[in-house]
């Protein structure tokens, strides 16, 4: 019985989902008490187990039995390796908070909050069963899980088009990259033999390394999918159409996070070698392609959560061309600090929203430290994290793959080192024009400090945010097999990275001061407009892929397929041939009794020769 | 000397007869009698073939039985059919078979 505990991780968010849903629907206050109960209970659980040694393992559910034997059958059981339990651990963590959180953002409004909730059980449900999965076929089911659950929380506010829109936008995006995702693990399923991670790393070896490479960037796009990596990171930014709990909930530390798991669970049972050369080059110029696009993005948008929308792209670019890179370890290091800090920042931001009452533009906000100095001291944290502050968590990690770049090649590692002055100026923007400076609409100027409910989460996610990095904690953390931490080192990568910051520092207080400018100087030109209209990526989608491709050109093939084919053929067609034949076919039945009688003898002679001269009947 | 020949040569001529009758005649009586003339061929061939395989001067009654029955249910037949074609004539005035086409139109 103990030995099954685990299941709840998956059990109780799902259950106190359809309960909130079905029960307690006008009730938002009893829904909202028991996801939170879930939430923090399943947080309780995951600490039990790291902590109180309660290494076991939970009864394998045997799903679909295959030809009498069970290692050829799909079974759904859960795999409590280091990996697995710690990411739980950052999961639950967070999702209580945000849980928590939630409560205090949501206050006063209108919408039906019971849904709310169960739309977070339902997600913590499917994060954690691909967190859990034991192989490709369980986390495949989560994965689209969280798809739905994203789906829902995104469009919470669905009778905003935008929302709705933007609902839609990150279900179908995602739906492309889980279609390369699925044959992936189809062809999985083939080279290998078998789907569960356990039995991999044994086979990985015989496999031909061009099978390899095509069965890894096939799971790759399943991740270039959920993990919004270029050329699929469109629905990302315009996903903050949710409420902003759902941000940091699904677009900071666990959704976007599920891609990045993915890859290193991948690359842990497969083995690194399973990573041939080129699939490796592959996924890590498609990270430093995404880094670098989403950071230079993000140095031109005005909404508040878009900065860090664009900012979460950049940073799973970081972990993407981690996992690249081989350095596995460092991705899930990243990703694990990234998860502390870019909940805090989103949370920081969603306080800040509320307060402003609902106003997301930067440039109409301005002197909020002074009004607010908690949460601000809080976002401000959460930046230096992001920044990579050497002290605060986000340098650790983000030393851990510079470092690791630097020994493969150095061309990522200058990337990166651009892209981490990027990210410095753009968040330094973000602050400098938010918080400092005269408020520049009433919105900003009647801003009151956070409610009790939201500074709690934000406190204690600050707290994380600077000392995650540090050995003591991570090493116990970080979701990795025997992860340990480095520590300080003066080395390349320490001053090319403080160089970065330096250089971000210096060139966003030189261009926007100290919060006396009303505009971005920066806006205006061609270069800006590209920014702020996100490179024309977007734009590219709508005109080519859907305007052309899929209205005229796929539209146009179906369409003749259907006139000639369905229509044509097979409906007309068919009509035509039979009344034809009928018509060919009615001359026999001419109404003359005679013509019967005759065609009836003539029957009865031929019957009665063959019955004589051929002894066949 | 009249030989088991004669007798069939004589039963397919009438058979013949009977069979151009049911063809070519438009009138169902006409068509009626044709038939009972190719039942009484049948006839006359069964009792040919009943005498030509007799030993000592016996027939073989086996024929002559069949001939019988034949004769039996063309009385039969005759019954039904006759009464069909009165029906005929009382919904139609004709006896025409040419007149019997009215499930095509």
């Amino acid at each position: 019985m103990m030995n099954n505990l685990p299941w709840l991780f998956l059990l109780l968010p799902l259950v106190v989902a359809a309960i909130d849903w079905l029960c307690f629907s006008k009730c938002p206050r009893t829904a909202a008490t028991l996801s939170i109960l879930s939430a923090a209970a399943t947080f309780a659980l995951c600490c039990h187990l790291l902590f109180c040694g309660g290494a076991c393992t939970p009864d394998a559910y045997n799903w679909l039995p295959c030809g009498g034997d069970a290692a050829k059958g799909l079974s759904m059981g859960l795999l409590l390796d280091d990996l697995a339990l710690r990411m739980m651990l950052v999961v639950t963590g967070i999702g209580t908070l945000v849980h928590i959180f939630s409560v205090g953002y949501m206050k006063g409004d209108t919408s039906n909050l019971s849904r709310y909730f169960a739309g977070l059980s339902i997600f913590m449900f499917s994060m954690s069963t691909i967190v859990l999965a034991d192989n490709l076929v369980m986390t495949f089911i989560g994965w689209e899980m969280v798809g739905f659950s994203s789906y829902l929380l995104i469009g919470h506010w669905f009778h905003k088009d935008s929302a709705a829109d933007a609902a839609k936008k990150a279900f179908i995006t995602n739906r492309v990259g889980d279609f390369g995702f699925l044959i992936g693990i189809l062809m999985t399923a083939g080279a290998f033999g078998t789907l569960q991670f356990a039995g991999m790393g044994a086979v990985s070896a015989q496999v031909a390394p061009a099978v390899l490479t095509a069965v890894v960037l096939f799971l790759f796009c399943g991740a270039v999918g959920k993990s919004a990596q270029f050329p699929l990171h469109v629905w990302l930014p315009d996903a903050m159409e949710g409420p902003t709990p759902v941000s940091a909930l699904i677009h900071a530390a666990t959704m976007v996070a599920a891609g990045v798991y993915m890859l290193v669970r991948l690359q842990v049972s497969m083995g690194a070698g399973a990573f041939t050369e080129t699939a490796a080059t592959v996924i890590a110029s498609v990270g430093a392609i995404t880094a670098v696009m989403a950071a230079i993005i993000a140095t031109q948008q005005d909404d508040i959560k878009r900065v860090l929308a664009y900012s979460t792209l950049s940073q799973l670019g970081y972990m993407v061309m981690a996992v690249g890179l081989l350095a596995g370890e460092a991705a899930m290091f990243h990703l694990y600090t990234h998860a502390w800090f870019k909940a805090l920042l989103f949370l920081g931001a969603g306080a800040v929203i509320v307060c402003c009452h609902h106003e997301q533009d930067i440039w109409k906000m301005g002197g909020l430290a002074k009004r607010m100095p908690l949460t601000v001291l809080c976002f401000i944290l959460g930046t230096a994290a992001l920044i990579a502050i050497p002290g605060t968590s986000g340098f650790f990690s983000k030393e851990a793959i510079l470092d690791a770049a630097l020994e493969k090649s150095p061309v990522f590692f200058y990337i990166g080192a651009g892209v981490a002055a990027l990210t410095t100026f753009y968040m330094t923007r973000l602050c400098l024009v938010a918080f400092l400076g005269k408020a520049r609409d009433h919105g900003a100027e009647h801003a009151k400090e956070a409610s009790a409910w939201m500074l709690l989460p934000l406190i204690i996610l600050a707290v994380m945010a600077v000392i995650a990095g540090y050995g003591f904690v991570a090493d116990e953390l970080v979701p990795f097999a025997g992860f340990h931490a480095h520590g300080m080192e003066i080395g390349t990568p320490f001053f090319v990275s403080l160089g970065a910051l330096v250089i971000g520092l210096l060139a966003a207080v030189i261009v926007y001061g100290c919060g006396k400018r009303s505009q971005d100087p920066l806006a205006g030109n061609c270069i800006s407009t590209a920014l702020r209209k996100r490179l024309y990526i977007d734009c590219f989608y709508d005109k080519v892929v859907i305007g052309f491709f899929q209205d005229k050109l796929l539209a146009g093939i179906i369409e003749g397929v259907d006139t000639a084919l369905i229509r044509g053929i097979l409906v007309q067609g068919l009509a035509w041939a039979t009344s034809r034949v009928g018509k060919l076919l009615s001359w026999i039945q001419g109404g003359s009794l005679r013509g019967y009688a005759l065609v009836t003898g003539l029957g009865l002679v031929v019957v009665v020769f063959l019955f004589v001269f051929f002894h066949q009947f | 000397m009249i030989t088991l020949a004669h007798y069939l040569i004589l039963s397919g001529i009438l058979f013949a007869i009977g069979l151009a009758g049911v063809l070519i005649r438009k009138n169902i009586i006409v068509v009626f009698m044709c038939l009972e003339m190719m039942l009484s061929a049948a006839n006359v061939a069964l009792v040919a073939f009943s005498r030509a395989q007799g030993t000592h001067g016996l027939p073989v009654y086996d024929g002559q039985v069949m001939a019988l029955f034949v004769v039996g249910i063309a009385a039969a037949e005759v019954a039904i059919g006759l009464a069909l074609i009165v029906c005929m004539f009382r919904a139609r005035r004709t006896v025409e078979s040419t007149a019997l086409n009215t499930m095509k139109d």
